[in-house]
């Protein structure tokens, strides 16, 4: 009976609107500039890490500043499977291991350190990207003779397509927890752990499990950058910087929907190309940071939710109090 | 038949025994009162059955099986529900949606989503909550996260309610709502052990009250008893020879 046109419309919106977006995607390659297609690569990047870094720390709360750790234990899978010059292992099953691998690491690391709260959580996991750079340089050098590896490289298209496919199926993991009922246990331990506990959920299984499969797709990617890079040190691999941009891009486009994090890393790696390419590359960290400064202050629900609530204010508010 | 029995149990905080070889029954259907001083060790003894804290000596049985050692989620799906003393609910979610989680996830076995929003109505017209449902709960009075609190412990379906405090910050027409609805939810066959101060409710509601002071049950019994003991009278009141100077 409750067929009405609006069901419908909202179901083609939902359903039509990420469909469309994916065809263009999946044809950018064939119509687009190569420079444009390059570009796309890092905005599907930018995209995997800070939508999946909010599949966890967006809901919890939880400042998780591991996510080059992840990063560069990909990059280090395919440095040591896909080696240039060598026999290597299928590219699929390399974006595998690196993927698993994080997930492994992100589970010891979670296991270990989730009962730690607020700072102390993000010190920790930040202290675990300085560690493992300065273990694997250690390593490389005494027992490798290595400062780096070299990696066998990959096309542009074939790099370009396999980070749409993780992208694809990042967005679909984020989708169906923010949708599920282990989403909103995830969403009530980020209002208050205590009461969460008390009213029935396994607290540290669901935190400890979310963050090692939200670790996967960072380390996917790791792999395929890699053979993007070619030349990889654990200075390249652990580069701090992998642990900011999610948190800036998440804060930046907003962490209460799932387009949030999308949109931020778009507009944040876009700026940082026209700031780095230009005369003022010079001053791109700068610029950076009086940008964010501005969007904390002025739009605390990121430009997503700032938006958000704009249409609100214009439609009357007769969905207040929903759920996004 | 106990269905909460407690044995010798002990809890310290550094060098000081919050809660001291208390040993303590509940019977089911009863209304138990737990009263003290400030600093008694009665939330303690609270954090200690819902495994908020593990004791370091003692054992805690629930239906005569030992729960401590257990995690807080466990003993919530064995059928024990709490409420905190300074309130704590899901302030960014709507009202039913507090409510609807406990249904989800507190029972046994959850429910599905249907029959959560079912529930979740149902138990917001027995607190009489319907009107604020879709409200965020931020925006609640404190009388009614307090009812909020209860409600979500209740969605999760308890035998054994604990209820902290529930009385603390209320008006005098709050708090007789308050105590209607202490009466109503042990109407409904569940047994409600509260923390109190409120000694009008504490007297007009509890079968049996238990008495703590600096860690250690100093008495056990039914209002009238309690009323009239002299070690209670020293703690609350004072000792004769201080009251005189």
């Amino acid at each position: 009976m409750d067929f009405s046109k609006i069901n419908w419309k909202k179901a083609a919106i939902t359903a039509g609107i990420p469909l469309v977006i994916l065809i263009f995607l999946g044809l950018w390659p064939t119509i687009g500039p190569q420079y444009w297609v390059t570009l796309f690569s890092y905005f599907l990047l930018y995209i995997i890490i800070s939508v999946s870094w909010t599949i966890f720390s967006g809901a919890t709360g939880y400042i998780s500043l591991a996510s080059a750790a992840f990063y560069g234990i990909g990059i280090y899978a395919a440095a040591l499977f896909r080696e240039q010059f060598a026999a290597n292992l299928p590219l699929i099953v390399v974006v595998l291991i690196g993927g698993l691998a994080s997930f492994v690491l992100a589970f010891i690391v979670g296991a270990i350190t989730l009962r730690l709260k607020g700072i102390y959580f993000a010190m920790f996991t930040f202290g675990l990207v300085l560690l493992l750079k300065e273990v694997i340089y250690y390593w490389e050098i005494q027992f490798n003779d290595l400062r780096g590896r070299f990696v066998a490289p990959e096309s542009n298209d074939t790099i370009y397509y396999y980070l749409l496919g993780i992208f694809v199926i990042t967005m679909i993991v984020a989708y169906l927890i923010r949708r599920s009922k282990y989403g909103l246990a995830l969403q009530i331990i980020g209002e208050n752990e205590e009461a969460a506990a008390h009213t029935g959920i396994n607290v540290t299984m669901v935190k400890v499990l979310t963050y090692a499969v939200s670790a996967i797709f960072i380390g996917a990617a790791g792999v395929i950058m890699a053979t993007k890079l070619t030349y990889v040190d654990p200075g390249v691999a652990f580069s701090p910087m992998m642990s900011f941009s999610p948190v800036l891009m998440a804060i930046f486009g907003g962490m209460g929907s799932i387009y949030g994090p999308v949109i931020g890393a778009v507009i944040f790696t876009y700026i940082e190309e026209i700031l780095k390419t230009g005369s003022m590359k010079n001053y791109y960290m700068l610029i950076f940071g009086v940008i964010l400064i501005g969007v904390i202050l002025y739009l605390p629900n990121g430009i997503v939710g700032s938006i958000q609530n704009l249409w609100k204010r214009i439609s009357g508010a007769r969905r207040a109090h929903t759920r996004g | 038949m106990h269905i909460l029995e407690g044995e010798g149990v002990t809890k310290y905080f550094g060098g000081l025994a919050a809660v001291s070889d208390v040993s303590f029954y509940v019977d089911e259907g009863e209304v138990v009162g737990l009263i003290g001083p400030n600093g008694a060790g009665k939330t303690t003894l609270f954090n200690l059955i819902s495994a908020a804290l593990e004791p370091k000596t003692g054992e805690i049985r629930f239906k005569g099986k030992k729960i401590n050692g257990l995690k807080p989620y466990q003993i919530c799906r064995l059928g024990i529900a709490r409420t905190f003393q300074t309130v704590k609910i899901f302030g960014n979610l709507p009202v039913i949606e507090n409510v609807r989680i406990g249904s989800l996830f507190g029972p046994f076995k959850g429910l599905s989503t249907a029959d959560a929003t079912r529930e979740a109505n149902e138990l917001l017209e027995f607190m009489g909550l319907s009107d604020v449902a879709y409200a965020p709960a931020r925006d609640l009075t404190l009388a009614h996260q307090k009812r909020l609190e209860v409600a979500r412990a209740l969605a999760t379906k308890p035998t054994l309610l604990m209820l902290d405090e529930l009385m603390a910050g209320l008006n005098q027409t709050e708090l007789i709502e308050a105590m209607d609805l202490v009466k109503k939810i042990r109407e409904k066959g569940t047994t409600i052990v509260m923390i109190e101060h409120v000694m009008k409710a504490i007297m007009n509601i509890c079968d049996r009250i238990i008495v703590l002071h600096h860690g250690k049950k100093i008495a056990d019994g039914t209002p009238q008893e309690v009323a009239n003991s002299k070690t209670v009278i020293e703690v609350y009141l004072g000792e004769a020879s201080d009251a005189g100077n």
